[in-house]
């Protein structure tokens, strides 16, 4: 009734993954230091919900949207400096404006204008306003939430294993979220609240896939109390390669199909999902385990059993 | 792991069928939900505003406004009682919400004191004692003059009952526009939420809010020559052209006097008008003061600005007259409601907006379906591919898990926004996470030549730890940014942690309960996985 079911990774499988650690570890480390000084040379394009200001988007009743036109009509308004861009489909555009001021409430001013000039042969779906004190409060809760997210985590890796292990899911972790901002930096992807969602997650998810890979290895601890540690992680990333990859995949055929398909608001959003997917994936292999040979983990576990 | 008790069985089962159940109404239609016995479950999934469209403010009351008000009627209420009681003065001044008053003769400054300490009101003091404070604070200088301001305590009290206060009239004003649902909050101290679903028109709802519709009505100064304004008259615009007039600056009688005002068309001009209707105080006030200046000039003022300055013909003693301002319909029509609601206490700031319009809420939902519809038969493929006999018995507890995820949300009456989608159909990608573990640890274990029944409990067994270990982390980051909860985010984070629920409960109860079952019936040799 049932065909034989196709295995990506036979069970046989034995690749040396830690044989290319220097390689692996290094080059993430380039892109580590890169990605920091990126972020002081070129910084991120903040969203509103972080810089302030407005965000309107509009969609033409009939026919195309026109940028140039567009350009020309706010133009003449004097709010100060505008971005224009298309918004996933033709017919829609999306105006961004920047605070010019520290007065709260300002903005509305803004809003009925460029409403007096657009509203004519456009429609209005969407208006985002964000004022200085609130984009200040949501950078801070941004940046509290993922570092307690960070520290609570690694409270329970310790709590549930032994402290070598929190310090390799914590290289994992800064890897993944320093590289993942990086390449926001890079491409000049719109940075905002639903970014800090989508880092949060790969948190989650970087740290699921570690944690699954840490179990294993002392699982093998326990069993083998004498083999070389690098064989025994070697052998511990080669019997969980397949379910890595397995939940890799399926995590990444809905995170595509949201993606292609999820509409403009959030692609944002799924994109960091995506490339944090393929990140914590890679960390978790090359990083997060290679890490607990240079912290020396404890071998004889017989004792204190965590489970 | 693969005995199930009758209980447990029947306790799976139920929870599933349970699921299916409360879950179904989202799939049916208002009208038919309607028609249906009461019997059966009726929750919807409640939608966000970025799905359903509407606007999100968050406004926050100025009340240091009302402070300075407060402090400009203390400084007429000192200079008077001064007066009063002949005591002269060398100097008095305003500034920074503190008033100065320095005596002729040092030696009243007893009197003076008395005078504030009368004029000083009970407060409420440190919020749950109970106990009350003094509004005012007065501070002696070396200099001998006096310092007059409000206390900690007042300005406190004053900023609480500011926030009641304006709650209560934005309630007011968002019921007169007839939408459904509108959530209005306090946040922190001096901030409101306001939330109010599928809005045709935003800005008419920002208008109301963003007018304090503090009307007042004072005669025109009849004194004033073209040349300075006198301190006590004040110079004020038009609201609807740049004429400017002198009214004097005590009002003769205000809005807090008003029972009710309506939209209606003047019966000559056929122009839209307001007309509205004082109490018996107010009537008996309005009256003697129109008998008084007959063939005088007198402002209406709103917010400041004079909306109309008509002649008084006659003395108006019925209590109701009528506003004519050159209004637009809905310009009068508003006008009323916020005459009706009263004025807000202090003006309010919108610090944060999202408003997000029916077309594009719609057209989300739509995206949002095909995403999850594509993603899951994606995943049902491959797990079928990956599993065979397997991944049928795990894709029928991600169809479950899904429904559980909808029902929770149903019974819950959560909110679902665009972002939650997103959190579903990742949901959908890392349930299966769970039961993927699972099988590969039953898939060893068959390598290693187990029988087929020491394979699967082995393998239950040994991806017990994991699975939670992995999932608890999981879990936390969701709970994290449930705190960090600005609206749509919540709704993601809440779909995130209650799937990381469900999908863990699925693959420990209904997966291994289906191969648990298949293994009874026809007892296999060995297991394809």
């Amino acid at each position: 009734m049932f065909m034989k079911p196709i295995k990506i990774i036979k069970l046989d499988t034995s690749i040396n993954f830690l044989s290319k650690t220097k390689l692996f570890v290094s080059l993430s480390f380039f892109f580590v230091i890169a990605s920091i000084f990126l972020l002081f040379s070129r910084g991120l394009n903040f969203g509103i919900d972080f810089n302030g200001g407005t965000l309107i988007e509009v969609q033409k009743i009939s026919g195309n949207a026109e940028v140039s036109e567009m350009r020309a009509r706010l133009g003449q308004l004097d709010i100060g400096n505008i971005q224009l861009q298309e918004f996933g489909k033709k017919t829609d555009l999306l105006i961004r404006v920047e605070q010019l001021t520290d007065k709260e409430g300002d903005q509305q001013a803004i809003i009925t204008k460029i409403s007096e000039v657009v509203g004519i042969d456009y429609e209005i779906r969407r208006i985002e306003v964000v004022g200085p004190k609130v984009s200040a409060e949501l950078i801070k809760k941004g940046i509290i939430a993922v570092i307690s997210a960070v520290i609570s985590v690694l409270i329970y890796i310790w709590f549930r294993f032994e402290w070598q292990f929190g310090i390799g899911a914590i290289f994992a972790l800064v890897h993944d979220i320093v590289i993942t901002i990086g390449v926001f930096s890079l491409l000049q992807l719109e940075f905002n609240l639903s970014i800090i969602a989508a880092l949060l997650t790969i948190v989650g998810y970087s740290l699921n896939d570690t944690v699954v890979i840490y179990d294993r290895i002392r699982e093998e601890l326990r069993k083998y109390k004498k083999m070389p540690i690098m064989d025994l992680i070697n052998q511990a990333l080669n019997l969980t390669l397949s379910r890595t990859l397995m939940t890799s995949i399926t995590t990444l055929l809905a995170l595509l199909s949201l993606y292609l398909f999820g509409g403009e608001v959030i692609k944002g959003f799924t994109f960091a999902m995506i490339w944090g997917v393929l990140i914590g994936t890679y960390s978790s292999i090359f990083i997060a385990s290679p890490v607990l040979i240079g912290l020396n983990i404890k071998r004889d576990w017989s004792k204190n059993d965590a489970e | 792991m693969l005995y199930f008790s009758k209980f447990k069985s029947i306790s799976i089962l139920l929870i599933c069928l349970l699921g299916i159940i409360f879950a179904l109404p989202n799939l049916l239609s208002q009208n038919t939900l309607n028609g249906l016995p009461k019997i059966i479950p009726h929750k919807q999934i409640n939608l966000g505003l970025d799905l359903r469209g509407g606007s999100h403010l968050l406004v926050e009351v100025q009340s240091s406004v009302r402070a300075s008000e407060r402090m400009d009627d203390l400084y007429d209420e000192i200079r008077m009682e001064l007066r009063r009681n002949k005591i002269s003065l060398s100097d008095i001044a305003q500034s920074n919400n503190q008033i100065k008053i320095t005596l002729s003769d040092d030696g009243f400054k007893g009197d003076l004191i008395d005078i504030i300490e009368s004029l000083s009101q009970n407060v409420r003091g440190q919020l749950g004692s109970g106990q009350l404070a003094n509004e005012l604070e007065i501070i002696e200088q070396i200099d001998g003059s006096i310092l007059v301001s409000m206390t900690e305590e007042a300005l406190n009290d004053l900023l609480r009952r500011s926030v009641d206060q304006s709650i209560e009239i934005i309630r007011r004003r968002i019921d007169e526009l007839g939408t459904k649902e509108p959530t209005i909050q306090r946040q922190g101290n001096s901030r409101i939420l306001i939330q109010v679903p599928g809005l045709d028109d935003p800005k008419r709802l920002k208008d109301l809010l963003g007018t304090t519709a503090k009307m007042t009505f004072h005669l025109i100064d009849p004194f004033y020559d073209g040349g300075n304004v006198s301190r006590s008259s004040m110079q004020l615009k038009h609201a609807n052209n740049e004429s400017t007039y002198v009214v004097e600056r005590r009002s003769i009688i205000g809005g807090e006097n008003l029972v009710d005002a309506q939209p209606g068309f003047d019966s000559q001009t056929n122009q839209p008008i307001v007309n509205f209707r004082f109490d018996g105080q107010g009537s008996r006030k309005f009256g003697k003061i129109t008998t008084d200046n007959v063939g005088k000039l007198f402002a209406i003022v709103l917010d400041n600005e004079v909306i109309s300055a008509p002649i008084i013909n006659e003395p108006i003693l019925g209590g109701s007259g009528m506003i004519s301002g050159s209004f637009t319909v809905q310009e009068a029509n508003d006008l009323a409601i916020l005459l009706r609601a009263g004025a807000l206490p202090a003006p309010l700031i919108i610090l944060e907006e999202r408003t997000v319009g029916p077309g594009l809420g719609a057209d989300s939902i739509k995206s949002g379906q095909i995403a999850s519809v594509l993603g899951l038969v994606l995943v049902l493929i491959y797990m079928f591919v990956s599993y065979g006999r397997f991944g049928i018995y795990s894709n029928i507890s991600l169809l479950i898990n899904l429904s559980l995820i909808v029902a929770i949300l149903s019974i819950l009456q959560a909110t679902l926004t665009l972002p939650g989608i997103a959190g579903i159909i990742l949901t959908i990608g890392m349930a299966v996470d769970a039961n993927v573990l699972i099988f590969e640890r039953i898939r060893e274990e068959v390598s290693n030549k187990k029988s087929v029944i020491n394979a699967i409990d082995n393998g239950y067994k040994r991806a017990r730890t994991t699975i939670l270990d992995a999932n608890i982390t999981t879990f936390i980051a969701a709970i994290i940014l449930f705190q960090l909860g600005s609206g749509p985010i919540k709704g993601f984070s809440i779909t995130l942690a209650i799937g990381i629920i469900t999908s863990v409960f699925t693959a420990f109860t209904l997966t291994r309960f289906l191969v648990a079952l298949w293994i009874k019936r026809s007892n296999p040799k060995e297991i394809n996985i």
